[in-house]
């Protein structure tokens, strides 16, 4: 018979009563981490009933709007504290956090580093399109030093942040990078962020043409797609790499993958340790 | 390997889902698809398909899927519900 294939398969988890095609630009690469997204839970099968996708402000809060699982599109910043209260309420649910760079660099920061410290067992989806989209084209922490935006036309003078030094830092159990030309890697790591206890940290690299692109030398979205084929590079290979070699290179792969059990498991065995002593 | 698949394949696009960002045309090794005077991707060379699944899995837009064509012209049952459909159904 006909098997389901390729878009099909994400053609079944949408919400077609939303109107189709989305909000997002063309050439956003929000779309892709959205259908890879689908992809990986499709391949862990897990239920619909059993995933919630919980989304800050931002393009990439638009996301849990077209897709068919429990979705949430909380406040600015704070859809990891969300998806903290969700997790502890019931533990059995697949809590998977989509921010964007502003959302959770920014304005969530304190609860990025938090959740990491903590431990709670959430994915964490990072989209990192290097800006502040839906508002129009502000510096964000991720906009990388030297590029012109609306709100710095003569270029950024501060540093960008580094999400995965950072979430390792922070003391993250599962911290990643893909980026949106490279789909089946980042597939990859999206199923390996949802299968682990505890907080993993996934950043995808997405590329914002509209609101970035245009005014940082990519004339077509498609040359924004030729950036992230030439720029990223295996985190192995870039470790061999000489100083020299390591600049506007960006490294993609799985940086942490710890095993830490998430601080759901912990809270409840600490809680049957009490009742067993008798506690109320 | 990808030889046995080239040609094998059945290419839609649904035109009311591409927004015509041109990622798919650039990218594809065959040179199937193009962009169309209405700024859409169209599929114009579809022999040339060697099924690598690029199109299919950068189209930000879900607008492109690729079948195998044996299946779908052996499968008489009508096809499932193309999403332009379902789009209006609900």
């Amino acid at each position: 018979m006909n098997e389901i294939t390729g878009n099909e398969i994400i053609h079944q988890y949408l919400r077609h009563n939303k109107k189709f095609p989305h909000v997002l630009c063309a050439g956003c690469g929000h779309g892709i981490v959205l259908g890879t997204l689908i992809r990986a839970i499709h391949t862990l099968a897990i239920p619909k009933d059993d995933v919630v996708i919980v989304a800050g402000i931002g393009c990439s809060g638009r996301l849990a709007v077209y897709v068919d699982f429990n979705t949430v599109h909380t406040t600015h910043g704070r859809a990891l504290t969300f998806a903290t209260g969700i997790k502890m309420a019931n533990p059995k649910l697949n809590v998977i956090c989509i921010m964007g760079d502003g959302d959770a660099l920014s304005i969530g920061g304190n609860h990025l580093i938090h959740a990491a410290r903590r431990n709670i067992g959430v994915t964490a989806l990072i989209l990192n399109n290097n800006i502040y989209g839906m508002t129009g084209g502000q510096s964000s922490p991720a906009t990388p030093e030297g590029s012109t935006t609306m709100t710095n036309p003569y270029g950024q003078l501060d540093a960008s942040f580094d999400t995965v030094a950072l979430a390792r830092g922070a003391g993250a159990n599962y911290v990643a990078r893909g980026t949106v030309f490279h789909v089946k890697r980042l597939e990859k790591i999206m199923v390996e962020a949802i299968s682990r206890p505890g907080f993993s940290v996934v950043e995808a690299i997405t590329p914002c043409h509209t609101q970035y692109g245009r005014k940082n030398r990519y004339k077509t979205p498609v040359d924004m797609y030729k950036w992230l084929k030439k720029a990223a590079v295996p985190i192995d290979r870039y470790e061999e790499m000489t100083e020299e070699q390591r600049t506007d290179r960006l490294p993609i792969g799985v940086f942490v993958a710890e095993d830490r059990s998430g601080f759901e498991e912990r809270y409840l065995s600490l809680q049957a340790q009490m009742r067993a002593k008798g506690g109320k | 390997m990808a030889n046995k698949k080239k040609g094998k394949s059945k290419i839609t696009v649904y035109p009311d889902w591409c927004k015509g960002c041109g990622i798919c045309v650039e990218f594809c090794p065959g040179r199937v698809l193009e962009l169309s005077s209405q700024g859409k991707a169209t599929v114009v060379r579809e022999q040339d398909c060697i099924r690598c699944g690029f199109c299919e899995l950068h189209c930000p837009d879900f607008a492109i899927v690729v079948q195998d064509k044996d299946f779908v012209e052996a499968d008489k049952l009508p096809r499932r519900r193309s999403a332009k459909t379902t789009d209006k159904g609900e």
